[in-house]
């Protein structure tokens, strides 16, 4: 087979918080992975049902080992959360561009909710850049917090829930204004709606990762092209999902 | 190995299997994956006169073994595919590909067709007369067999390669449609595109694909396919490219049975992107374990019932 595809035994895989699962991958083909942030793909049968594959970020990787955190939201994620150690799983790998840009002096890193996982691998690659890293890790409620304490070994971490039961009550925003962080570069995975706002605040110097359905995940099929300022539109799967925070188009 | 080599109004292909058109792109992004030289031929991603961002999000959803897609007809436009697209796809494939054409008005067909015709790499069009997701154009002429009779006509006359009509399945009458573009001097058919459909949201209520409706394909179609290809194919004398839901080499050979002389492998390439690589393979092995030594031979096999 050639580049990109290969078939990945699971090894680890463990219920985190309700509903959200680590799953640890194991085979050779975890060495297509270029960048961090890139994402891969996953067949979850070797039937056609479900027909479509399920793209998935990387929370950690090495030459033969890739980690992911998901949550049970719909029929695929509930297949893959009924794998059991040992499976395999036909994945496309090392999709999309991931985070490029490493150089800085000062950075936060910001994930909400299931964009957190990204934001792992990131701080470490930041670190062994020599960059001084801040996390902010936001998310719902105390009950859906998970990896505050990988995050903290490894640089401070600031976490914030909507309802205040841990942390700074309200958004990453909120979070990064109550502990006046500053940065000279902002990286960022989660919701849309936290993406947007965090252009429209800090519109220079920020990467920020986008999920979106896709057809494919690898550039063919066009179901996830969006429009930026700096081309007639990029694909979410090839040309993301990292877009720079001055290239976005709020809401566009 | 049996003969795969099919021949078919401006395409001399090494084997019958194409990707068909919206699932592959330009070419250029399955070359990390395998030669593209192994396929028949290869058709492009609908082009139209002018750019087209397309439809808003969500643009896709998923069914019962297939897709629905509203990407609305999405391309840099006629000018670029000619001048940067084919050029990127040109060092990675040597035999002619077929350029897939769209418009919203007549005019707008003639046009791109007179441009990209004349393109070296291009050796024959496929007039997409059946694309549900754009709002003026596509479908119209696709359902309506005067209109499609006269985009043919008007498109033949300024082709310099074989053009062949794309048909939708959303008709009551398609043989009616295939019988109107062949007497309109189409030099073959291609079918089917996807079928109209729909998923909701529970909570909203809401249509997923922002469009409304999407077009349905993947292997759920394949029976739906085998069907209009068997019955078209017997209605003209020209040839009919197979296409919908075709998934393994297995169904391509099907798909030859029901009528069809090559066969567009859609939307298996972007579950699996080594889908026409593992086709042809398979349809080599599976002819072999037939005994048959020709392809050639099993086209139509199924209209002496």
């Amino acid at each position: 087979m050639g580049n990109y595809q290969g078939m990945m035994k699971i090894v680890h895989k463990k219920e985190l918080v309700k509903d959200v699962y680590e799953m640890v991958l194991n085979g050779d083909a975890a060495s297509f992975i270029k960048n961090s942030g890139q994402f891969i793909n996953i067949k979850l049968t070797d039937t056609l049902q479900p027909y479509l594959r399920r793209p998935m970020s990387i929370c950690d990787y090495d030459e033969s080992n890739i980690k992911i955190i998901f949550k049970v939201v719909g029929e695929g994620t509930k297949i893959l959360a009924n794998k059991e150690c040992g499976d395999t799983l036909d994945c496309l790998i090392g999709l999309g561009n991931g985070f490029e840009d490493l150089e800085a002096r000062k950075v936060i890193v910001v994930g909400g909710g299931l964009g957190v996982p990204p934001m792992y691998n990131l701080t470490k690659q930041l670190l062994s850049h020599g960059v001084e890293v801040t996390a902010v890790l936001g998310f719902n409620s105390e009950s859906d917090v998970f990896y505050k304490k990988e995050f903290e070994e490894l640089c401070p971490t600031v976490i914030a829930t909507m309802d205040g039961s841990v942390g700074i009550k309200g958004t990453v925003i909120d979070a990064i204004e109550a502990k006046q962080l500053s940065f000279d570069k902002y990286y960022a995975c989660g919701p849309e709606k936290m993406l947007d706002a965090l252009i429209l605040k800090y519109p220079d110097n920020g990467y920020l990762s986008f999920e979106a359905r896709m057809g494919c995940g690898f550039g063919a099929c066009m179901g996830c092209s969006c429009r930026v300022k700096t081309k007639p539109y990029k694909r979410i799967c090839v040309e993301g999902p990292v877009l720079k925070s001055s290239e976005v188009i709020v809401n566009g | 190995m049996a003969n795969l080599r099919v021949k078919l109004p401006g395409l001399d292909m090494k084997n019958p299997i194409t990707p068909a058109s919206g699932t592959f792109g330009f070419g250029y992004e399955f070359a990390r994956f395998y030669d593209l030289n192994l396929l028949g031929s290869m058709m492009l991603k609908g082009t139209t006169l002018e750019p087209r961002y397309g439809n808003p999000f969500p643009r896709i959803a998923e069914g019962p073994s297939g897709m629905l897609n509203a990407i609305g007809l999405q391309n840099p436009g006629v000018d670029a595919v000619m001048n940067e697209e084919l050029e990127k796809l040109r060092p990675l494939y040597n035999d002619k590909v077929i350029a897939n054409i769209g418009g919203s008005g007549i005019d707008d067909y003639i046009e791109t067709a007179k441009r990209i015709s004349t393109h070296d790499m291009v050796g024959a069009l496929e007039l997409n007369i059946s694309c549900p997701n754009v709002h003026c154009g596509g479908i119209q002429f696709g359902t309506n067999p005067d209109m499609a009779a006269q985009v043919t006509r008007e498109v033949k006359k300024v082709s310099k390669v074989p053009v062949y009509v794309k048909l939708s399945p959303n008709v009551t009458d398609i043989v009616a449609m295939a019988k109107a573009v062949e007497e309109a001097g189409a030099d073959g058919i291609t079918m089917i595109n996807t079928l109209i459909g729909m998923r909701f949201d529970l909570k909203t209520g809401r249509s997923i694909i922002a469009n409304g409706t999407g077009g349905y394909s993947g292997p759920a179609i394949f029976p739906v396919a085998l069907r209009m290809v068997h019955q078209v194919s017997q209605a003209v004398d020209i040839p009919v490219i197979g296409m919908g839901g075709v998934s393994s080499g297995r169904d391509a050979i099907e798909m030859m049975i029901a009528g069809a002389s090559a066969v567009a492998v859609g939307c298996q390439n972007l579950v699996d992107p080594f889908a026409c690589q593992k086709i042809i393979e398979e349809m080599n092995e599976i002819l072999d374990s037939m005994g048959i030594d020709d392809v050639n031979d099993i086209i139509g096999l199924s209209h002496k019932y």
